[in-house]
């Protein structure tokens, strides 16, 4: 067998989950010390994350055997070009949203930093360890270990957070729950858990029911993880109840390692002509992401707080991601992919620059947001970076996953699916600039002198924080760079770990 | 007839399916969020009990090969002796998983009584309707 060990894998995860045990015995003899091991977890972390993408594109694939047991029988950790991405990207974002949070916390949340960021840090190692792990089960275990830390993270919010919490934790058990049906009914089809070794047992068993309704299982209970449309009624509360680093953090990041789980499983360990031939879910999923596209973006229209305006976006956005999957070819997976990168930064520096004005202003309506700019300009600047990105615009990184992604539905032949990704960017456009609009224009259209002055700014925080501004011009930059270097992305990370047999033209006609 | 051949044979599927409708029923009918919950355990276990049904066999025995180490001849291993112990072990993982959220849901469920009085979902509906709107 020549395979390539490193330890590397087990690093990443490592860092965060010991610092986060470490932190409730240091913050209880020493507070001051909780926020800088965070951040050197978290920086450690993305190090690691660096060092494995390096050697990945070397090497190939990287792979550690916990405990030195071998798979089948043993857990392996599975490094390649696509879980790289996500650890990449895992890894950047919260490192950014730890820098971020500090004032945020001490402003939103005071007294309460060492579990948040034990809690924190556990959500990064439960993230992290669910993009590296080649074990259904232990992809469970690590799926509930973001799903529980994420509970905890949205309770903390003030008002109706805890009401959304609790929707949250039922519909997330339901969908682990479907989960943890499915990898019961594969490993009672296969007798093995190991994704490689599953991807070779599988392929004789295709018909057979217990496998087709070990798969479908999964779908569904992935569907809701991600808060794909219909199932994403536990989204809008959960994002605009939570502060707002978790806010930025669990938007960023915990559908994605869903959506993750879901391509993995779908393309890699089973072979894409499974969901392609034997059951036809990848033109279900294609539908599915359509509508969930086009009705996101409406409910988003129809919100006039800004962090739930967000949040509609967000199902509107995944929708975009799954309808990349449902097209089933190299282009559709491509836009998938990058989409579901780009959407991670630009949702995160959405998500960061309305935590600034809350922390700032404490505003939150976007009508109350007349003529912001002028107090905070940089927080502005961010926000319309990532709206060009949101609709599309060049030079940002939305602008090429859009690009995939219409290739894929022309290529698919599907009229109706290159329209609805059109209109959800016009949708786009309407929802966001309208924000824009409260934002750079104090006036009224009827001219009357509304004052921006009228924007209660308490005097003692004219500006906001480096700690805040830095990770937010350091993500409007990740679009900016995404956007320029995306053929570089593709190259390096995409199109090294493309799924065997997804060729162009396939999937939905 | 046939029907009910089958569904005795597949005793442990019929059985599960019929715990989880139950959960099921309790998530989604039921207005107190404390039913909510306990619909949602059910439907966890219903999971559960099915996956450790997957490795019942009859007359088998615990996996452990007694004399192992005890020198000699190799002692013989007939694998369809012995019932297989890992969905049982995988369960254990998920029980203490299933544990974990009903631990963080009750303490929310605590929260929400704190702060709202109620846990009836239609009279906390109304008192968030309220506070939003003042």
């Amino acid at each position: 067998m020549n395979v390539h060990q490193s330890p590397v894998p087990i690093l990443v995860v490592l860092a965060p989950l010991i610092t986060s045990f470490l932190l409730p015995v240091v913050g209880w003899r020493f507070r001051p010390a909780v926020f800088p091991l965070t951040l050197t977890a978290l920086a450690l972390s993305c190090a690691a994350a660096f060092e494995a993408a390096r050697q990945v594109a070397r090497d190939g694939p990287l792979h550690y055997y916990l405990g030195g047991w071998a798979p089948p029988w043993g857990i392996e950790f599975r490094i390649d070009a696509l879980g790289a991405l996500m650890l990449l990207m895992i890894t950047i974002i919260t490192l950014l949203v730890g820098i971020y949070s500090k004032r945020s916390v001490l402003h939103e949340i005071p007294s309460k930093e060492v579990p948040f960021y034990c809690v924190f840090l556990l959500l990064v190692a439960g993230l992290i360890g669910l993009v590296s792990t080649a074990d259904m089960f232990n992809a469970y275990v690590f799926l509930e270990i973001t799903s529980l830390t994420s509970y905890a993270l949205v309770s903390i919010g003030s008002g109706a957070a805890v009401v959304s919490a609790f929707r949250y934790v039922i519909l997330g058990t339901v969908g682990a729950a479907f989960y943890l049906l499915a990898v019961g009914y594969l490993y009672g089809a296969t007798g093995t858990l190991n994704m490689a070794d599953l991807a070779r047992l599988l392929p004789p068993l295709y018909e057979s029911p217990a496998v087709l309704v070990g798969f479908a299982f999964l779908v569904i209970g992935m569907s809701i993880k991600m808060a794909l449309f219909p199932m994403h009624t536990w989204l809008p509360g959960a994002y605009s109840h939570a502060p707002s680093a978790v806010s930025a953090l669990i938007a960023a990041t915990t559908t994605k390692a869903a959506a993750y789980l879901l391509i993995r499983v779908m393309f890699f360990v089973f072979e894409p002509r499974f969901s392609i031939e034997v059951i036809p879910v990848t033109t279900v999923l294609g539908w599915t992401g359509a509508l969930a596209m086009v009705l996101g973006s409406v409910m988003a229209l129809a919100q006039s707080d800004l962090k739930r305006m967000l949040a509609y976006s967000s199902v509107a956005q995944m929708g975009c991601i799954v309808l990349g999957i449902g097209l089933a070819n190299a282009a559709g997976y491509t836009g998938a992919l990058l989409h579901l990168v780009n959407h991670a930064f630009m949702k995160g520096g959405l998500f960061l620059v309305a935590g600034a004005i809350v922390y700032r202003t404490g505003l939150r309506r976007i009508h109350e947001l007349r003529g912001l700019s002028r107090h905070m300009p940089v927080a502005t600047s961010v926000f319309t970076v990532c709206t060009f990105a949101m609709i599309g615009i060049p030079p940002t990184g939305g602008f090429f996953s859009k690009f995939y992604l219409m290739l894929g539905a022309i290529e698919a032949g599907n009229w109706v699916f290159v329209a609805a990704i059109v209109l959800s960017s016009l949708l786009a456009l309407a929802y966001l600039a309208n924000v824009l609009r409260y934002l750079y224009f104090p006036r009224d259209e009827d001219g009357g002198e509304d004052e921006a002055a009228a924007i209660p700014i308490p005097p003692r925080r004219h500006t906001a924080p480096w700690t805040m501004l830095g990770p937010m011009i350091a993500v409007a930059a990740g679009i900016l760079l995404l956007g320029l270097f995306n053929g570089e992305v593709v190259d390096r990370f995409i199109v090294p770990a493309l799924p065997a047999g997804l060729d162009a033209g396939g999937g939905v006609r | 007839m046939g029907l009910l051949e089958g569904a005795a044979g597949q005793l442990n599927t019929v059985g599960y399916i019929v715990l989880m409708m139950i959960g099921f029923y309790a998530m989604t009918g039921k207005s107190n969020l404390v039913k909510k919950l306990v619909g949602m355990n059910i439907f966890q276990w219903s999971i559960i009990l099915f996956v450790v049904s997957l490795s019942a066999k009859r007359d088998a025995s615990i996996p452990i090969v007694l004399d192992g180490h005890g020198g000699g001849a190799a002692p013989v291993l007939d694998a369809a002796r012995y019932a297989n112990p890992l969905p049982q072990v995988l369960m254990l993982t998920a029980i203490v998983v299933g544990v974990a959220i009903t631990g963080v849901a009750l303490a929310l469920l605590l929260r929400i009584h704190r702060q709202f009085g109620t846990l009836e979902e239609n009279e906390l509906l109304e008192r968030l309707d309220a506070s939003s709107g003042s």
